[in-house]
């Protein structure tokens, strides 16, 4: 059985129907990553035990005819920054490497809930700091499209899972584009939900008023259904909000209008992504949706703003690797005091682009620079927020590039920290301004996969996956 | 460019140790992210507001209640903990 080539739905209703149990499609998965995983290198830990009895617990409902979840039954990837109780959360870092987690994170729970097969964690960027996976301190994931290349970040393992059919479909966290980017370097679909729909709880904090969970999937379809089944309000995360669900389907683009920001075209876009990209406008525009030129103006200060708001809130996130209650800790001798301990075992435990993150984020609050730069750039934070609610008092979607490039070679910018953090230059300011954005493949461009990213007004998923899915549609040749 | 004792001083604050090597690369790779930053110089930000946040969110009260653990998920905790005993994690002294 080819198990592939089918969407979630397709997979649930061969469940209920009893085409094939959630054993044997359990099976199908473990024994795919057993035979492809060697080349890939996605997955840092595998649960197979837990896997199959979760599987076998399925096929009980099955057989006794009891309703069951969209995703009951459907395996899944979890990036290793997200609690799965029992098995170990690393964050890709020496820091956390024997770390087991001892509860679900809410999102977790929420795919526990629905009776989803967790497979294993996959690999990162340390922290999620990276835009290649290549600062994961464990191992190196490829590209599946071309394993010479990287497969994007810093949801690079989750997202080589699912484009390489190691999972039904993954969760990945997305805080300046580590969902939509790799998305966009492997060929899937990656959504970045509105700030605050889904739940932080048990997601290891990265930079708090950015960070988000979303879906990577095969379709803009299985994207929603994953998205339903994980948004909501939390208690345990005082920043979710309430979800709202609505549902539209997009029958024909007339009397719709796209913004298409002329500051995502200007120079640093590589030839093939920007043809790429136009040629899909150009689709789209004969459908008959309204394309309309529009300008963010300070999309250039997005990615010197985010510098200062995430490694702000990445220094005192991370100042809880301690060595004290987790994680490594350096003991023994020499070590005389506490402060012995802090500093040694968060400079043995931490890789060198956390370090830096953690070096910047320290320099730009303390005494002296706090105003010129995080008061700065909260300040600019709210003009990159008021230019898309200016544009979206004109337009229904925005479309752009995810990334001004395809997926690169390894090492070929993992030694100038400016140069890779220009990967995400087009999926930052989203962050800051808290909105929707997905990323769907729309093309290639020298054989390498291109991202289209939609960006939505705050809240309007169902718009996102309404359009997406007719986008989707225009895009099979 | 940024001295070194302006790194070791941020690094003490931040509690890290930086070997020599890690002290000199710090001091190019910061002083390098700083001069694209001050890219934000540019930005008349006179009455404008701050953002901390996206969602006009206020404070969230709730009770402080304490929830009861499992003895299992507070065996799994203190596990994590490099050095314990009983039921309490052990650190070096903090008073002397």
């Amino acid at each position: 059985m080819d198990f592939n080539s089918l969407t979630i739905k397709e997979l649930h209703a061969g469940l209920v129907t009893k085409k094939f149990s959630a054993l044997e499609l359990c099976q199908f998965y473990l024994q795919r990553i057993q035979a492809n995983d060697k080349k890939i290198g996605a997955f840092l830990q595998v649960g197979g035990d837990s896997a199959l009895k979760q599987a076998g617990a399925i096929d009980n409902l099955i057989a006794r005819k009891e309703n069951l979840g969209a995703l009951a039954g459907i395996p899944v990837a979890i990036k290793d920054n997200m609690m799965v109780k029992g098995l170990n959360c690393t964050c890709g870092s020496k820091i956390l490497e024997n770390y087991v987690a001892p509860f679900d994170a809410t999102c977790i729970k929420k795919l526990k809930e629905q009776g989803a097969v967790i497979l294993g964690k996959t690999n990162l960027d340390e922290f999620a700091m990276g835009s290649s996976t290549e600062r994961s301190a464990f191992r190196a994931t490829k590209n599946p499209v071309d394993t010479t290349r990287v497969p994007g970040g810093s949801s690079g393992g989750s997202t080589a899972a699912v484009a390489s059919n190691e999972c039904a479909f993954a969760l990945g966290s997305d805080t300046g584009g580590s969902i939509r980017q790799p998305a966009s370097f492997c060929g899937v679909v990656g959504l970045k939900p509105t700030y605050g729909t889904v739940s932080r709880y048990g997601l290891v904090a990265f930079a708090s008023s950015l960070d988000q969970i979303g879906p990577l999937t095969k379709k803009v379809e299985d994207a929603e259904i994953v998205f339903e089944a994980i948004a909501g309000k939390d208690a345990k995360d005082s920043t979710s909000v309430d979800k709202q669900v609505t549902h539209r389907s997009v029958e024909s683009l007339k009397g719709l209008k796209i913004g298409i920001p002329k500051e995502y075209f200007a120079e640093g876009i590589e030839r093939g992504t920007r043809e790429a990209v136009e040629t899909i406008i150009k689709k789209i525009e004969r459908e008959g949706a309204e394309i309309v030129e529009i300008s963010l103006p300070h999309t250039k200060y997005a990615l010197p703003c985010y510098y200062i708001v995430a490694t702000s809130e990445a220094s005192a996130n991370l100042a809880r690797f301690d060595g004290i209650r987790y994680g490594l800790s350096t003991r023994g001798k020499g070590i005389k005091d506490l402060l012995n301990i802090y500093l040694k075992s968060r400079g043995q435990g931490f890789g060198p682009e956390v370090k830096r993150r953690i070096m910047l984020g320290t320099f730009v609050l303390s005494s002296g620079y706090y105003d010129a730069y995080y008061t700065r750039a909260q300040k600019v934070r709210t003009m990159i927020k008021q230019d898309f609610t200016n544009a979206f008092s004109i337009v229904d979607f925005i479309l752009t590039p995810v990334s001004p490039f395809t997926a690169f070679k390894f090492g070929e910018k993992i030694e100038d920290p400016l140069k890779m953090y220009l990967s995400d230059i087009y999926t930052i300011s989203v962050n800051l301004a808290g909105l929707p954005a997905i990323s769907l493949p729309c093309g290639q461009s020298e054989g390498l996969p291109v991202g289209l990213q939609i960006i939505a007004k705050p809240f309007d998923e169902a718009g996102i996956f309404s359009l997406g899915k007719f986008i989707e549609n225009l895009v099979k040749p | 460019m940024i001295s070194r004792e302006q790194v070791e001083h941020i690094a003490g604050l931040a509690r890290l140790e930086l070997s020599e090597k890690e002290i000199e690369k710090m001091q190019k790779d910061l002083a390098e992210i700083l001069g694209y930053i001050d890219m934000l110089g540019e930005v008349d930000i006179n009455n404008i507001e701050p953002t901390s946040h996206s969602l006009p969110l206020h404070n969230m009260m709730r009770g402080d209640v304490v929830e009861q653990q499992t003895p299992e998920t507070v065996e799994a905790m203190l596990n994590q903990a490099p050095q314990k005993e009983g039921n309490y994690i052990k650190v070096k002294e903090v008073l002397s």
